[in-house]
């Protein structure tokens, strides 16, 4: 299977035969798989070399004139070094832009520690008005990226990775979907997650979300579930584990309820190796989330609904 | 209207008048007034602006990346008419539009919001794409920095870009007050240069000097003026 970052330079190259508004802004990297779009469009590929701040001042500075940039690099390079850029130069200067990072949290395990951005969601927590997409195939990779061009001035996040899940799903970009339906606990898996979370609650009375945009979060969604399924809320971040507590927690402010953040670990591992291992160090493989899902709702002290 | 029309017609020697209006003391420091010469000719000769196009996509666009001490900046948009004499005395109050640091949210014809250093040049590099991107041919960018504003890597992404790019409409003014606690003589000239920029160094006191400085042609190159001023510690 191709993975998500193989869909974003053809997508993006459609994107910029079709609307003149848009602009890609590089940082070396990705830059090969825009050759033809670059020879197309050489005013709106444009490569600053390995300057991140510039990456995402000269992205603002384009929104400021009325195009709509698409910025990309790995996710710690594009959210995490330039985070005052993120932080002042969209934000405070009031120009949107679609940040399109690749890496993730840990696409590259032999790379080590400084290409994982695990904190990149939780990064962009701390700002206003942030839509961030996690897509878990690269179909929806393609169709988020799709919606977030098409978003307006919108400040929008698409984290590409090559986790994925075996299969797509229809993503509106907004709204979390029910997959499994039941009546001990609510289980929303994000993005890449999901084949891990449908086969750790196998045969558990569990209601599963799934959720391609977790920001806005959909708290309505979460509070719909929790009235058949129990307000006992597991979330199974590929990111910064309980990045999504707090908007978990706002939305079932006024009932009793637990939340379980899981994701991955802040503590460095310091370990190469592949993706797999680092799921099954971070607790995230199937086994590791059926035993911690199925402990935390067996705790539970509360009636079932 | 009428009180925007008188106000077009302020001239240099009322800057010192409307700055006093914000600080409350019509003699003002070198450091309160470094940027005041610079930017007076940039928007009574230079930039092609005004009230009446601040939406203009064929307006120049000044970017005050050095937005520390702006009641100067302020007195010449107040001059120019952008922003009413009346709003100058509630400098820094709650409620006024007119902050320590600009915001362009705030500010009518402020094109960038600052404070934080090293973001202007950046954001004007990203701003000259655009303009090209979109075969707007005429509108020149304009970036005001200070010398010790250099100190942020940022700069040097952006400065390092520009030249090899043959960013011709992008303009950097340097206010070179010697504020950079390690710094070399000739150092901010060499920099641009050495990135491939068209460099020019003037007395930042001298109107006619920065004029001819500011409008010196350079085909195919971006263009720093470095405007030198007394020493901030002076």
């Amino acid at each position: 299977m191709d993975t998500m970052r193989d869909r974003f330079a053809p997508v993006m190259t459609r994107l910029l035969d079709e609307d003149p508004r848009v602009a890609v802004v590089l940082a070396e990297i990705g830059k090969d798989g825009f050759t033809e779009a670059r020879r197309r469009h050489p005013d709106r590929v444009i490569n600053i070399g390995i300057r991140e701040q510039l990456l995402v001042g000269a992205g603002a500075g384009l929104a400021l004139t009325g195009l709509r940039p698409v910025v990309h690099t790995f996710a710690s390079f594009l959210v995490e070094r330039p985070f005052e850029q993120v932080k002042l130069d969209l934000g405070h200067q009031d120009v949107g832009a679609v940040l399109v990072s690749a890496a993730a949290s840990f696409d590259w395990p032999a790379g080590g520690f400084t290409h994982m951005a695990p904190g990149d969601v939780a990064l962009l927590d701390t700002l206003d008005g942030w839509t961030v997409h996690v897509p878990g195939h690269p179909d929806e990779a393609e169709e988020l990226l799709r919606q977030a061009v098409a978003a307006g001035d919108d400040k929008v996040y698409v984290r590409l990775s090559v986790q994925s899940n075996a299969q797509g799903l229809p993503v509106d970009g907004a709204r979390f979907r029910t997959v499994r339906e039941g009546r001990a606990g609510v289980v929303v898996a994000v993005g890449p997650m999901l084949d891990a979370v449908l086969a750790a609650t196998e045969g558990l009375d569990v209601t599963v979300l799934y959720a391609a945009t977790v920001r806005p979060f959909d708290g309505q969604a979460l509070r719909r579930a929790t009235e058949a399924a129990g307000t006992d809320v597991v979330l199974v971040e590929p990111y910064l584990a309980g990045t999504s507590t707090a908007a978990a927690g706002d939305a079932l402010a006024d009932v009793p309820h637990r939340v379980l953040g899981l994701g991955v670990r802040r503590r460095e591992l310091r370990r190469y190796g592949t993706v797999d291992e680092h799921l099954t160090a971070h607790g995230l493989d199937a086994g590791s989330l059926r035993e911690r899902i199925g402990g935390f709702l067996s705790a539970s002290g509360r009636p079932r609904p | 209207m009428t009180i925007i029309e008188a106000e077009r017609h302020h001239q240099y020697q009322d800057l010192p008048r409307l700055m006093g209006l914000m600080t409350g003391d019509e003699k003002h420091g070198p450091a309160a007034t470094s940027t005041l010469d610079a930017l007076w000719v940039l928007y009574d000769r230079v930039l092609r602006v005004g009230p009446e196009r601040m939406d203009d996509p064929e307006r120049d666009r000044f970017l005050l990346s050095k937005g520390h001490g702006p009641m100067a900046y302020y007195a010449v948009l107040a001059a120019k008419g952008f922003v009413p004499v009346e709003w100058l005395p509630d400098f820094g109050a709650y409620d006024s539009p007119l902050g320590h640091h600009p915001d362009r949210v705030l500010v009518p014809g402020a094109e960038i919001g600052s404070g934080s250093l090293g973001h202007g040049l950046p954001i004007a590099v990203g701003t000259a794409l655009g303009l090209r991107a979109q075969g707007l041919g005429e509108p020149r960018v304009w970036v005001l920095i200070g010398d010790a504003e250099l100190d942020e890597g940022s700069n040097h992404e952006a400065i390092a870009y520009a030249g090899p790019a043959g960013l011709d409409r992008l303009h950097t003014v340097v206010i070179d007050n010697s504020s950079a606690s390690h710094a070399r003589p000739g150092g901010i000239a060499a920099r641009f240069e050495a990135a491939g920029w068209s460099a020019l160094t003037v007395d930042g006191r001298d109107h006619e000097a920065l004029y001819a400085a500011f409008t010196a042609p350079h085909p195919g190159r971006p263009h720093v003026v470095v405007a030198r001023v007394e020493p901030k510690s002076a």
